[in-house]
């Protein structure tokens, strides 16, 4: 494949952040790999002992991990969402971020669901879903609707990275290992920028795009579900798929503005990650927060004023501030407020604070799944009397801090060794010209009478 | 099911039950049963000494002893799966009668061979506000003819059989505890950890679903209504080991149930004593109903008396 200067000139910025491994990447490897080695032996931990050493007992029998899996999921609709939706509108401006959402949304969507599997009693048995699966069930409703996300997203981002491959592939001179070569070869699939490939290749992300939006809003609804469906206050709320899923977008864009912010400062992107993506992507994160907070506002005021018994006690455990009340009240005020004021105001609306009200904003919404859980959980319906107060107050052990920070430095880490693999700015589009946009002209009518 | 109530043979089946309900073990003593209600069961004066789970050596009469339920039962897992044919298994719990005596819950660990920090049946002290009067209140499973924990289940591990009983097969459970979620009663229990004090012996043997022993770990329990005893029409444990009488069992088709020494015709019972099912609103339809603790036997506070101090610390947990 020929490639034209245009092309040429960009790689050659990107190419020192593919070829050099500085001492910095390998400290911080070396952390991310120990982090998560930590985790692992608290996983060979649970499962030789059981899930004995978690903090979870009888009552609050899902904590941390569940926490865990919901927010991993709602990062992953950074790419799934936001970049599909802005490829179908063909927005010009997505093209220097869409990469990082979907890197975000692959490596998201691979972690979420391990948390599922860490909070399974038997891991050994988990062929089981396969043998004696029941559609009746939202946990089978899940599995189909996740393993359709992951094979959506990989694909949504590999069809999206063919032509960086190709141009990999055809740049001679990199300094790269051989299998490296290879595998830009191999995954290029004979990618040469015909115009018949090129027209291929359009059409199947559009297609793809519009696919993974869809199967993204249902991955989230089916996992609200999960809640929504059991006879539980809090959890039993008609609100809760629209819920989760504006969650999910919310988070999604905080953790994309984030990375964003990173990336910028990291690898020095500010010709091509520039304010105004911090300011459009801080409008969508301000509207999101906006709808959230409506959502929540709504959900709460009806439960606080029916004040259902069962309803009632889990709200106190909220509202108190010797138990949850300060995290509630940082999650719904703080994390859903400061992101409104913050981009809300011009004059605050700088790179530095969008990002950090991000930051803060992501925070809040792991904090809120772990109180839709926890607290929850934490109240049976039934007296919690002859039962043992570990039973009823769950805190979690070192082994669900192991194993979340695990998550956490394999989000980091797979971030890293993708952006070493291929550019985090997508070298083929940003090389490119302005996309026409199929505009309709609107010829003015002459009416004759 | 619930149409095809079956009127006859009521007679003859009140005195098997009645036959059963002193035969019906207890403790569960290697092979062997004994029973723990009081009364006159074929006594042969002859007396024999057995082990008790707990180690203890105890001096019991020959006419005691029966096979044990747990260990002789030979039903398929398809057949476990089913239920008894015929059946719809019913239970009572009469609230004035309950003092806490918490025989049913140790009978119930020996029967389904439960380390003692598993209690499938939990005895509640409820007060529904400040103005009403306490009472205790067994807790078992309420075995739902609308389960919301079989629904559930993402692999059909626990399941809901024709005779009204919802079994958990802890062989094919994957551990997920959603139904532990579901069920909006706690009835369910986890195996957080491998079996501590159960004889090897115990765990060894081959697992049996109507059974529900020996518990597998990693996987959830609760409260079977013993079907293993009922298939050979004998009263679950809890029922013969409760000293009060508190638990009646039987069978909605043949509309009696008795506690081993008494025996009602079951909707008699229900509307002469006005007995209730706990929380109707949640449509869960439950299977346990209760007779409401009026005209008690006993004074609240004498169920506090015997308990060990940990035992008494289980009373003093809030959720708050």
């Amino acid at each position: 494949m020929e490639i034209d200067n245009k092309t040429k000139e960009v790689l050659k910025e990107f190419s020192p952040q593919i070829e050099n491994f500085n001492r910095r990447f390998k400290i911080l490897s070396a952390i991310l790999i120990a982090i998560m080695l930590f985790a692992l032996y608290a996983f060979y931990r649970q499962e030789k002992e059981g899930h004995i050493i978690t903090g979870m007992r009888d009552n609050v029998v899902w904590g941390l991990y569940i926490a865990n899996f919901v927010f991993f999921i709602g990062i992953s609709y950074a790419g799934a969402l936001i970049s599909g939706i802005l490829h179908l509108l063909k927005v010009e401006w997505r093209k220097p971020i869409i990469r990082i959402a979907e890197f975000i949304t692959v490596i998201a969507t691979i972690i979420g669901p391990l948390y599922i599997l860490l909070c399974m009693g038997r891991l050994d048995r988990l062929f089981n879903l396969v043998l004696y699966g029941r559609i009746q069930s939202p946990i089978i409703w899940d599995v189909i609707a996740i393993t359709t996300y992951i094979i959506g997203s990989f694909l949504f981002l590999y069809l999206a990275m063919i032509r960086d491959l190709a141009i990999l592939r055809d740049t001679p001179g990199l300094k790269i290992g051989k299998f490296r070569r290879w595998s830009y070869k191999f995954l290029a699939i004979g990618y040469q920028g015909t115009k018949e490939q090129d027209k291929q290749l359009e059409e199947s992300i559009t297609i793809m795009s519009a696919i993974i939006i869809p199967i993204a809003v249902i991955v989230h609804s089916v996992l609200a579900w999960i809640f929504g469906m059991t006879l539980r206050p809090g959890w039993h709320s008609t609100i809760f798929a629209p819920y989760f899923v504006i969650a999910a977008i919310f988070s999604g864009t905080g953790v994309l503005i984030m990375a964003m912010w990173f990336y910028r400062k990291m690898f020095h992107l500010e010709k091509y990650i520039t304010k105004k993506h911090f300011d459009y992507l801080g409008m969508l994160l301000l509207i999101m927060a906006a709808i959230y907070g409506y959502f929540t506002f709504s959900e709460y005021l009806t439960d606080w004023y029916t004040s259902e018994t069962w309803n009632a006690r889990v709200l106190k455990k909220m509202f108190d501030l010797h138990q949850y009340g300060w995290w509630f009240y940082f999650s719904v005020l703080v994390g859903n407020l400061l992101p409104i004021i913050v981009i809300g105001i011009k004059k605050l609306r700088t790179i530095n604070n969008v990002a950090l009200v991000s930051a803060i904003a992501v925070l809040a919404l792991w904090v809120k799944r772990y109180l839709i859980i926890v607290p929850t959980l934490e109240t049976p319906l039934l007296p919690a009397q002859d039962t043992r107060m570990e039973w009823v107050h769950y805190s979690p052990t070192w082994v669900e801090w192991a194993l979340t920070m695990g998550g956490v430095a394999f989000f980091i880490f797979a971030f890293m060794m993708l952006s070493k693999y291929v550019p985090i700015v997508p070298v083929s589009l940003v090389s490119k010209p302005v996309e026409k946009t199929e505009e309709v002209e609107v010829k003015p009518t002459v009416e004759t009478v | 099911m619930k149409d095809k109530k079956v009127q006859k043979k009521k007679d003859s089946s009140r005195r098997d039950f009645l036959k059963l309900g002193v035969l019906a073990g207890g403790a569960v003593v290697s092979g062997v049963g004994l029973s723990a209600i009081a009364g006159n069961p074929g006594s042969t004066g002859e007396k024999v000494k057995v082990m008790t789970t707990d180690g203890k050596l105890a001096e019991v009469d020959s006419g005691m002893l029966h096979s044990c339920g747990s260990c002789s039962s030979h039903v398929s897992n398809e057949e476990a799966r089913k239920g008894i044919p015929g059946r719809k298994f019913v239970m009572v719990i009469d609230l004035s009668r309950c003092k806490n005596a918490r025989k049913c819950i140790s009978a119930c660990q020996n029967m389904h061979y439960l380390p003692k920090d598993k209690e499938w049946i939990t005895v509640k002290l409820m007060q529904e506000s400040e103005e009403t009067a306490p009472y205790w209140m067994p807790k078992t499973c309420y075995h739902c003819d609308e389960p919301p924990c079989t629904k559930v289940c993402p692999v059909g591990a626990t399941f809901k059989r024709d005779d009204g009983i919802v079994l958990v097969d802890n062989e094919r459970c994957i551990g997920c505890k959603f139904c532990m979620n579901a069920c909006p009663y706690g009835a369910r229990i986890f195996n957080w950890e491998k079996p501590k004090g159960i004889p090897q012996e115990i765990l060894d043997r081959p697992y049996n679903i109507e059974s529900g022993a020996p518990q597998i770990f990693g996987t959830v329990g609760k409260c079977d209504f013993c079907p293993d005893m009922t298939r050979k029409g004998m009263l679950p444990d809890c029922v013969t080991a409760c000293p009060n009488g508190v638990y009646f069992f039987g069978d909605l088709n043949e509309d009696t149930v008795t506690n081993g020494s008494e025996t009602f015709r079951f909707s008699e019972l229900i509307r002469d004593k006005a007995g209730y099912r706990f929380h109707e609103d949640l449509g869960t339809q439950p299977s346990v109903y209760y007779l409401p603790p009026v005209d008690r036997n006993f004074p609240v506070e004498s169920g506090f008396k015997g308990l060990s101090d940990e035992e008494k610390a289980k009373y003093k947990v809030t959720d708050d």
